[in-house]
């Protein structure tokens, strides 16, 4: 039974780490806003959850598994939120996505050739 | 950098990296204070004044070589200062010979809190805590003598259309802080009373109370919050904080002690530290957060009062 506790709290630390390294790694390759916002999104939330999860399942009998159930609990209540307030400003400040230019610009060119 | 925005966020972005460094130092109960003061409340005063003096910065047309000058000047005079100064950590160096030992040892016998910090700012060092409470509450006095604006009182059918013309744009934003914000002050509380035994304090949740309502009047407008929150209830709680920090050493000095010698507050010495420390950390808490409240909407409501002025001339 603790083989299998452990085997999973190691397995989903390192599918957090590499949700984090790889969040990390699109903010920096991705072309525009909203696609970065996407990495962010991903890293936040369902990195750091399964980091917390990985926590949660080493200590499973104590103080700190609460503390971090709380503190799961607010991540997944707070980072969403702050993300879509996030796209919502940058939409509402007139940014629009990558792909909606370049489909506008071709359709631009393909109606006045 | 020109961007006045990108600089506020830089120096927001500064704050929390500086609260996790104190972390490292062992210094929670000071990373606490960096990260919702320094990360929290004043990037957004700052977000306010930007968004009434403008985004960028006026270009310059003459180049400030003789402040880089006087800057690195400095820079190096200090790093100079530096080297005689005693190794990072050093066990004889003389700030942790004077006070600390006695602090550190006796510190448990004499006033009874696991948490050294607590014992020390409100205790040992309780002037020294009283006079920053009075610098917070002069800071709030200024606020409202410089930036106060008389306005009308504005009808409820007003408000209540700011309030719905708001719902619309902000639905889900507000949803998750209606369910945040208990949360939030229940945090405080505890950070507050919880100060003697863990990292916390009056400092911290005065600031994090006044996180929640600032929280609060950002979502659903200023004038909403001013209907829920009264002012002059607010202003009165700022000196009120105060008053309670001077009457304890009032107190303590009629029953024939010190300025603020909690020993002969109660029969038992420990005990009257206790409750001299519970009062002191409740004023710190009244005036910190009213001083932030205060601050945050008078500068909020001198915006406002900009904003509406700008539509009505365009």
């Amino acid at each position: 039974m603790d083989s299998i506790i452990e085997i999973s709290s190691a397995l989903s630390l390192l599918i957090g780490s590499f949700l984090c390294l790889s969040g990390g790694v699109g903010v920096l390759r991705f072309p525009d806003f909203y696609t970065r916002m996407h990495a962010v999104g991903v890293t936040d939330t369902l990195g750091a959850g399964m980091i917390l999860v990985g926590l949660i399942l080493l200590r499973p009998e104590s103080l700190v598994l609460i503390k971090l159930i709380m503190i799961l609990l607010m991540t997944l209540f707070i980072n969403p939120t702050a993300s879509h307030a996030l796209a919502k400003a940058a939409l509402h400040s007139g940014l629009l996505p990558l792909l909606y230019q370049r489909d506008k610009q071709k359709g631009a060119e393909s109606s006045n050739p | 950098m020109k961007d006045l925005f990108a600089v506020v966020m830089l120096s927001g972005i500064y704050g929390l990296l500086s609260a996790s460094f104190f972390v490292a130092l062992d210094a929670v109960d000071v990373a606490f204070t960096e990260a919702s003061v320094g990360a929290g409340i004043a990037t957004l005063l700052m977000l306010v004044t930007v968004t009434m003096t403008g985004r960028y910065e006026h270009t310059a047309h003459h180049k400030p070589i003789w402040a880089l000058v006087v800057v690195l000047v400095t820079g190096v005079l200090l790093i100079y200062g530096t080297l005689d100064m005693p190794y990072f950590g050093s066990a004889d160096a003389p700030g942790h010979l004077h006070v600390a030992p006695r602090y550190i040892n006796d510190s448990m016998q004499e006033i009874g809190v696991p948490n050294i910090v607590t014992s020390v700012l409100a205790s040992y060092r309780g002037y020294d805590t009283l006079g920053e409470v009075v610098v917070i509450f002069t800071a709030g006095v200024g606020v409202l003598a410089l930036l106060s604006v008389t306005r009308r009182p504005e009808e409820s059918a007003e408000i209540d259309a700011t309030n719905v013309s708001m719902h619309k744009k902000h639905l889900i934003l507000r949803i998750v802080t209606k369910m945040l914000i208990p949360f939030i002050l229940i945090f405080a509380l505890y950070v507050q009373f919880h100060g003697d035994y863990g990292p916390g304090g009056g400092f911290q949740a005065g600031v994090i109370f006044a996180a929640a309502i600032i929280l609060y009047s950002m979502l659903f407008g200023m004038s909403t919050a001013r209907r829920v929150i009264n002012q002059p209830l607010v202003q009165f709680l700022s000196a009120f904080g105060v008053l309670i920090y001077g009457s304890v050493g009032i107190v303590s000095m009629l029953n024939g002690g010190n300025f603020l010698d909690y020993n002969l507050l109660s029969d038992d010495p420990v005990a009257g530290q206790h409750l001299g420390i519970l009062l002191v950390e409740l004023g710190i808490g009244c005036t910190v957060t009213s001083v932030m409240v205060i601050i945050y909407f008078n500068f909020g409501g001198r915006t406002e009062d900009y904003m509406r002025n700008r539509t009505k001339d365009a």
